[in-house]
């Protein structure tokens, strides 16, 4: 297996024309749903529905249906928040930073990441309100005018999270829905159906692939890949300020933010590979996102789980250079304490099994990469658990010293909240184009003038 | 000008990045303003081929990132520094540093939503699905994988016959003429779909009401109204004696209930001194708890106008000659012991707070039967020079 990494490599395989493109994206929005596809979303529902049992109960009988109290305050809640939220951040990486970058092999996977960024961020934002046990009261997270006189904290990283997530979420949708409009509308132009022509029309406003419009949509998509770029690094900082700026030994360092923004394009990689795996072969779209795709975002991951591995070692590092006695004894209780077991599980899931990426062949063996993306995915949410309550359940005082054990409703939550995001997910790979039909055009071979012959700039 | 009222334009397909670039310069060159170019991508290179001048989104997104960044720090320094200033952390009320994410996010957010709706609305001037090009083979085709120009009838250079042959001679495929829409049908005002809304207002509106009003009330969203405790005066199941409030158990003695050592004689000889003097604090407080306890009974003013209404016997006027002379200890004692139909005080009141009602009584005794020295007195105090 030769591959020649001195030339870009197409980004559209099989010497595909436009109208060929066209019909390969769109045929499965067209197609009527297969068994194989009905089976995945209801599995996926399945998950979906355990989970809003268990978020039932726990409205109904309280927080207390999980595990977590003294001195576990955050548990599952907060692990699965911060989990999901990082497994947002790739998709806006892939759509904002490597536009920026002008990396073109991301068209073939931008939509889909975005999507995921937009579910992954939907499911992540039902934690902390569900952790409240009133959420029917999320509103007073909002700095509004109410008769009690009282505003936000603004000074608090809860409220700095609450902005950055409806920030991110916004911004996210926003960006998806406008690379949407021209595919809406070329969806507009094909569909015979009169449903489908009315609905595509609404969406896509009317689109008229006007060079006038595409002028300053170029710009305007530029602009918000522009304002993505902080943002997702924003984001996955503050979340991590969450934690950080509090006195507890484990949180109260400095390398967090670096460190969890790493962590979730690695852990969102992992997951956004996982998923093309299996879109790729059911939708034929091998085509589109070829192998040399997969191969690239296998080397972010290697990349980025170095960088938590570097971390990982950075924080025992300072704890013993601190000379903390408390820092010191966090960081010994989570390698060699009760929750070792955790520890070790994030260590060999999120940086040895990823070293393997440096073999070529594994890189690009799709049974391989598949099997260390789930290990990345397991380990990074390993990553939050051994934070959170490894940290939590040993701090200062010996006699509040105690163990978390999740509850049944506490995994059923867990379990939906992957069914929400992949029945998210099924349908969104049914109902939308799951690639850009017109920017994957641009960057088809020949499809940009050649500016030969009477072209003289 | 053309003469054809109802033409929009003449349209020409072109089959690859490179004609469609050529036929954008030369129609430009031709000097025609009111054209367009449609194609399935955004094509390198057009922009100057049609002459377009530079975007200017860009300025959009500034103004209104910035009035983002002024609205929230803006906002921030009223909310924390002048409508409730709260000290958190020990920080000042307008603390910079831990505002600034908060401040980048709001940029970020007024910033990409002003983008995309001033892209939308301003500069696209979309929605727009009524526009004549929509549902023609020349849309399908730009939709698809063919390149388009249109030359719009409202070009003051517009000649059908000369825009023909111009697009002829630049080597389209295809060329066909847009006509406007005839009168436009609102699909909106069609019957049925009158009734659909209708149908969903009411469905709305019933679903608002209900989850308002009915299901915020149940449990567990009853906005913690349903509470297992006992107020005031409730009755409670759990005691034999079925009362909710529950007196002192017998042989115990709780803070400011120190036994009273006369208790049970009806005239004592020998009574208590006030420990407390008449400070404006302490009338105040004897004031409240004057009002709370004996007022029922006793009126506002310790006249004896009760303000029950007759379901309980009025009692004498405290402003009596008898009442006037009681040492400060025989009204303490009546207060523990009670007096024929008035009820022992003891269980409800401390001690402090018994003399302090007693000193409000001496005061209300006072202004009631005042002297003119008293006068002289008052006016000594407020300043007011009498002689
Ligand atoms: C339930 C109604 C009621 C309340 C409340 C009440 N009293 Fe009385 N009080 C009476 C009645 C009736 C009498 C007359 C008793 C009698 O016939 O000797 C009385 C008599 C008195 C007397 C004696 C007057 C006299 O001329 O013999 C004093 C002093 C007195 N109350 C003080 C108080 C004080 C102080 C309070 C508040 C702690 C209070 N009372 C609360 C009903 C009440």
């Amino acid at each position: 297996m030769e591959v020649d990494y001195s030339t870009e490599a197409a980004v559209v395989e099989g010497n595909l024309r436009l109208a060929e493109i066209d019909r390969i994206i769109s045929r499965p929005i067209e197609e009527r749903p297969g068994k194989k596809y009905l089976l995945a979303l209801s599995i996926s529902s399945s998950f979906l529905l355990i989970g809003a049992i268990c978020v039932g109960l726990t409205f109904f009988y309280g927080v207390g249906m999980w595990g977590n109290n003294q001195p576990v305050g955050w548990a599952f809640g907060i692990v699965n928040f911060v989990f999901w939220i990082g497994i947002g951040h790739a998709g806006t990486l892939i759509s904002a930073i490597l536009f920026l970058l002008r990396q073109k092999w991301r068209t073939g996977v931008a939509r889909f990441a975005e999507a995921m960024t937009i579910f992954a961020v939907m499911t992540a934002g039902l934690f902390p309100i569900i952790h409240t046990g009133r959420p029917w009261l999320a509103g007073y997270l909002t700095p509004y005018p109410n008769q009690h006189g009282l505003w936000v904290n603004l000074n608090s990283p809860l409220v700095w999270d609450v902005f950055a997530v409806s920030t991110y979420f916004t911004i996210s949708l926003l960006f998806w829905y406008i690379g949407l409009v021209p595919d809406f509308a070329s969806l507009r132009d094909k569909t015979i159906s009169k449903v489908k022509k009315t609905i595509y029309s609404v969406f896509s406003l009317g689109w008229r692939h006007s060079n006038r419009h595409w002028q300053h949509y170029e710009k305007a998509y530029m602009i918000l890949a522009g304002l993505s770029t902080p943002l997702v690094l924003s984001v996955h900082s503050i979340v991590s300020f969450d934690f950080a700026t509090s006195i507890l030994p484990g949180w109260h360092t400095t390398i967090f933010p670096p460190y969890f923004v790493a962590g979730a394009i690695f852990s969102g990689f992992a997951m956004v590979v996982t998923v093309l795996v299996f879109v790729r072969k059911v939708f034929d779209m091998e085509n589109i996102i070829t192998l040399n795709h997969l191969e690239r975002m296998n080397k972010i991951i290697l990349a980025t789980g170095m960088m938590v591995g570097y971390a990982y070692g950075m924080e025992f590092f300072i704890a013993w250079y601190s000379g903390v006695q408390y820092e010191q004894f966090v960081f010994i209780n989570r390698a060699f304490g009760p929750y070792a077991w955790a520890y070790w599980t994030m260590v060999s899931c999120n940086v040895i099994f990823p070293q393997l990426f440096w073999f070529r062949k594994i890189r690009r063996s799709v049974p391989a990469m598949f099997i260390i993306v789930i290990l990345v995915n397991v380990g990074m949410w390993f990553e939050r658990f051994v934070i959170i309550v490894s940290s939590l359940h040993r701090d200062f005082l010996p006699s509040s010293w105690g163990m978390f054990v999740p509850t049944l409703v506490d995994l059923g939550i867990l379990l939906g909240s992957f069914g929400l995001f992949f029945t998210l997910v099924l349908l969104f790979a049914k109902t939308l184009p799951v690639v850009s039909i017109s920017e994957i055009k641009a960057v088809a071979p020949g499809s940009q003038p050649s500016h030969a012959g009477n072209h003289n700039e | 000008m053309n003469e054809n009222k109802n033409l929009y334009g003449v349209t020409a397909l072109f089959d690859s990045a490179n004609e469609i670039i050529h036929a954008a310069k030369e129609v430009e060159k031709a000097g025609y303003k009111n054209f367009d170019v449609n194609t399935p991508y955004p094509v390198h290179g057009m922009d100057r081929a049609m002459g377009l001048k530079r975007s200017t989104v860009g300025f959009f997104t500034l103004f209104f990132g910035f009035s983002g960044t002024a609205f929230i720090l803006l906002f921030a320094y009223w909310t924390m520094s002048v409508n409730y200033p709260m000290v958190i952390g020990g920080k000042p009320f307008f603390a910079l540093p831990s505002f600034i994410p908060v401040t980048f996010e709001t940029t970020v957010l007024l910033g990409g939503i002003a983008t995309v709706v001033g892209i939308l609305a301003v500069f696209f001037n979309l929605p727009s699905n009524n526009h004549p090009l929509h549902d023609t083979d020349y849309m399908c085709s730009v939709s698809n994988d063919k390149y388009g120009i249109v030359i719009e009838a409202e070009d003051p250079k517009f000649n059908e016959n000369e825009v023909t042959e111009l697009l002829k001679r630049l080597g389209a495929k295809k060329i066909h003429t847009v006509m406007n829409p005839g009168k436009e049908s609102f699909p909106i005002f069609e019957g049925r779909f009158v009734v659909f809304l209708i149908l969903v207002v009411l469905v709305v509106c019933g679903g608002t009401y209900f989850t308002l009003n009915k299901v915020l009330y149940l449990e567990p969203f009853d906005w913690m109204l349903e509470q297992d405790k006992l107020i005031p005066q409730e009755k409670s199941t759990i005691f034999t004696d079925n009362k909710g409030m529950r007196t002192t158990i017998e042989g115990t003695v709780a803070r400011g209930y120190l036994p009273y050592p006369f208790k049970g004689q009806t005239i004592p000889t020998e009574t208590l001194a006030n420990p407390l003097l008449p400070t404006k604090k302490v009338l105040e407080f004897g004031k409240g708890k004057f009002l709370t306890f004996c007022s029922p009974c006793h009126g506002n003013y310790a006249d004896g106008d009760s303000r029950l209404h007759g379901q309980f016997p009025n009692p004498p006027t405290l402003h009596s000659a008898r009442a006037r002379e009681f040492g400060d200890g025989m009204i303490y004692h009546i207060i523990v012991n009670g007096q024929n139909t008035m009820p022992s005080y003891e269980t409800q009141t401390t001690s402090e707070e018994r003399w302090a009602i007693i000193n409000y009584i001496r005061a209300l005794q006072r202004a009631k039967n005042a002297k003119p020295t008293d006068l002289q007195e008052v006016q000594k105090e407020l300043g007011v020079n009498v002689k």
